[in-house]
């Protein structure tokens, strides 16, 4: 088995991330996910300036913070689709007889996740810096704080996703779940701008660092309950 | 390393238990299934598990399988085991060939052997279709091509003949009956009557039932 | 139905703790209040608001005991398998949110006339108002466990444990983070009125916080006392049905 631990590892990934893009099938319910929660992410940026006004001083300053709520809100529209169609469908139970830990799946899981919406988020924050007019200083900031924070909500969005995958009304819950532990990843990250926010970048790194290291072993004591 | 010794120790100390129950119980919730179940699996042993609905066939697997706690007793697998329940854990985007290939990857099993499976399940024709257009019973036989691609000595079978036209009731035998002759064994749980390969089993297949009935808590 | 054997010896010794932590807690909070609001002086600095300190104080202890309770119930859940250690982490969310709420309602009327504003994003308030937000998350669970155990099922007490395990992480987190974060915004009133409290004031809000403490535990017994009994309800309706 030790051989095939990184050979296991890679299978896993390889198929989330086949899944997610799209590659190689031919339709299906699961296919595609990563586009979703980037075009929401998108329509709120676009959004905003609709509604506040085409004031662009205001939407220099507030730009960021709109930013980060739209990149938080559209991590959550994946998460039920993460873990339970595969769950009803048995691969964790066929996993479980070929004694493949949870643990490591829930990681390979993590790390698909964050390839199929962290690169997309990036490109599409683009959109969304062009789109309030954000200072040019400022946008290596928000790119590199995004970039730090998406680890952290790929691991808690995988988290929350096989804490609610055994559950009637699962689906509900995601958001009321998965906001409260994202909040400080919120508030280092669109802090970060703001003056004397220097050492934001290094306290949201650690925090989605710890929630990165986490999460694996929560998803998995949650899977294996779940199972019951 | 754990899988190896387990290997050495059946081969020598007695070659021909694969799997042993002692005084099993199980407990689904707040009910108690089955209690003081006695038994063991061995080698070139197909075993027809039968009882009423609800009697706890289905437990009785899952907890081989070691997906579920036992509740009071004792239980040893010795060799390693398969699972067909009726689930279908297949990319349904893909066709019955690539989906069948990232199970393979994990086992490790030789894509060879493919063709006799495919052949006495009726798959033949299906290896480029999408499993997403199958019917029942092709869902049912593609889950126990799964199952028998697997490579694991101890085949557990959950209501596999359900769904199944006569002649994949037959290919299922035939698949059953080598498999044990090579030395595995079957736990095949089901209502219905066990079926029979064209010309029977041969005597190397030891052919046994057990009623769960007689344990039921 | 071995599952059953910790109840029993549990209620049997619940009924007569609930009657004495109720009756205690709430003679104590009446002379807390009592002396607190006619008798205690008028601060200083924050005059006849400050009275009402005597309630928010022991609300933001008892919203924080409330979960760490759940927190220390859910270890318990997970690592020994306890049947009663899930009820009672349940039992506590209602109450902790309850006070949380109360403690962020009178916070709130306190810090308009003294602050000169309803809402500051300070790091105890943010804090406070995130544990809200997981107490609403952590109910949602709670009640699915609920309905699972009448079956005799403990998958979801075990998730609403989890989650109750990783939010007592977030807290400290979020406490720290605004602090560090927001000090500009305003660091010293709270110290002050938090550092500097006279014997005059101490007194009453003692009798208060160990007052509404007792009322708490209280609480937390009389709901495992019912999710104990709904259960039993719900599962003899069930093995009625089963027949």
């Amino acid at each position: 088995m030790s051989a095939g631990l990184t050979r296991i590892f890679a299978n896993l990934v390889i198929r989330d991330i086949r899944i997610a893009y799209n590659l190689g099938g031919s339709g299906g319910d699961a296919q595609g996910g990563f586009l979703l929660p980037v075009l929401f992410f998108i329509t709120v940026a676009i959004l905003y300036p609709f509604s506040v006004g085409p004031d662009a001083p205001l939407l220099q300053r507030t730009g960021t913070g709109i930013i980060w709520v739209a990149a938080i809100l559209s991590a959550i529209l994946p998460i039920d689709r993460l873990i339970s169609p595969d769950r009803n469908a048995g691969f964790y139970d066929q996993y479980a007889v070929r004694g493949i830990s949870e643990e490591l799946i829930m990681l390979a899981k993590i790390v698909s996740h964050w390839c199929a919406s962290g690169p997309p988020l990036l490109l599409a924050s683009l959109t969304a810096i062009a789109v309030m007019d954000i200072p040019n200083t400022e946008i290596p900031i928000v790119l590199t704080g995004l970039l730090l924070a998406t680890p952290g909500l790929s691991g808690l969005a995988v988290m929350i996703a096989a804490m609610i995958a055994s559950m009637r009304t699962g689906n509900a819950l995601a958001g009321l779940l998965f906001l409260p532990l994202a909040i400080p990843m919120l508030i280092f990250g669109a802090g970060s701008i703001r003056p004397g926010g220097e050492n934001g970048l290094l306290l949201l790194a650690s925090i989605s660092l710890l929630l990165t290291a986490i999460s694996p072993f929560a998803a998995a004591a949650a899977l294996r309950a779940g199972r019951e | 390393m754990g899988e190896a010794n387990a290997k050495n120790k059946s081969a020598t100390d007695d070659a021909a238990i694969l799997l042993r129950c002692a005084k099993l119980a199980c407990m689904r919730g707040d009910r108690l299934l089955f209690r003081g179940l006695d038994m063991q699996l061995a080698s070139g042993e197909l075993l027809h598990l039968s009882g009423p609905n609800g009697v706890g066939k289905s437990s009785l697997l899952r907890l081989m399988a070691g997906l579920l706690p036992v509740f009071s007793g004792e239980y040893m697998a010795h060799e390693t085991l398969a699972l067909c329940d009726g689930q279908l854990p297949l990319d349904h985007d893909l066709p019955l060939d690539k989906a069948l290939d990232y199970w393979q990857k994990f086992d490790g099993t030789s894509k060879a052997q493919r063709a006799g499976i495919f052949a006495a399940l009726g798959l033949d024709e299906l290896s480029d279709v999408p499993v997403r257009i199958f019917s029942t019973g092709q869902r049912k036989r593609a889950a126990l091509a799964m199952t028998a691609l697997q490579g694991a000595k101890i085949w557990l079978l959950d209501e596999p003949g359900n769904g199944l036209d006569i002649a994949s009731q037959t290919g299922l035998a035939t698949l059953m009956s080598e498999h044990c002759q090579k030395g595995g064994a079957i736990i095949f749980a089901s209502h219905l009557p066990l079926p029979e390969p064209t010309g029977g089993y041969p005597l190397s297949v030891k052919c046994s039932a057990l009623d769960l009935q007689e344990f039921a808590g | 139905m071995h599952g059953f054997a910790n109840p029993n010896r549990f209620l049997s010794l619940a009924r007569p703790l609930t009657l004495i932590f109720l009756v205690s807690g709430l003679a104590l909070i009446s002379c807390g209040l009592v002396w607190g609001f006619f008798f205690a002086p008028a601060d200083r600095l924050m005059g006849e608001t400050v009275r009402i300190l005597y309630i928010h104080v022991p609300a933001a202890w008892l919203g924080m005991a409330g979960w760490t309770s759940i927190a220390i119930a859910s270890v318990v859940e997970l690592v020994w398998k306890h049947p009663l250690a899930g009820v009672a982490a349940r039992a506590s969310a209602v109450p902790g949110v309850f006070f949380t709420a109360i403690c962020l309602a009178t916070g709130s009327i306190w810090a308009k006339p003294t602050w000169g504003t309803w809402w500051v994003w300070d790091g105890r308030l943010t804090s406070m108002f995130v544990l809200l937000l997981l107490y609403l998350g952590y109910l949602a669970l709670a009640k699915e466990a609920q309905s699972q155990a009448a079956a005799g099922r403990t998958g979801a007490a075990r998730i609403a444990s989890i989650f109750g395990i990783v939010g007592v992480i977030n807290i400290p987190i979020i406490n720290r983070s605004v602090e560090w974060w927001n000090s500009l915004h305003q660091p010293a009133s709270i110290t002050a009125g938090k550092s500097s409290i006279d014997g005059v004031f101490l007194w009453p809000l003692s009798l208060a916080v160990i007052g509404f403490t007792l009322l708490f535990a209280a609480i937390i017994l009389m709901r495992m006392r019912q999710l104990l009994a709904d259960i039993r309800t719900e599962a003899k309706l069930r093995r009625r049905a089963a027949v």
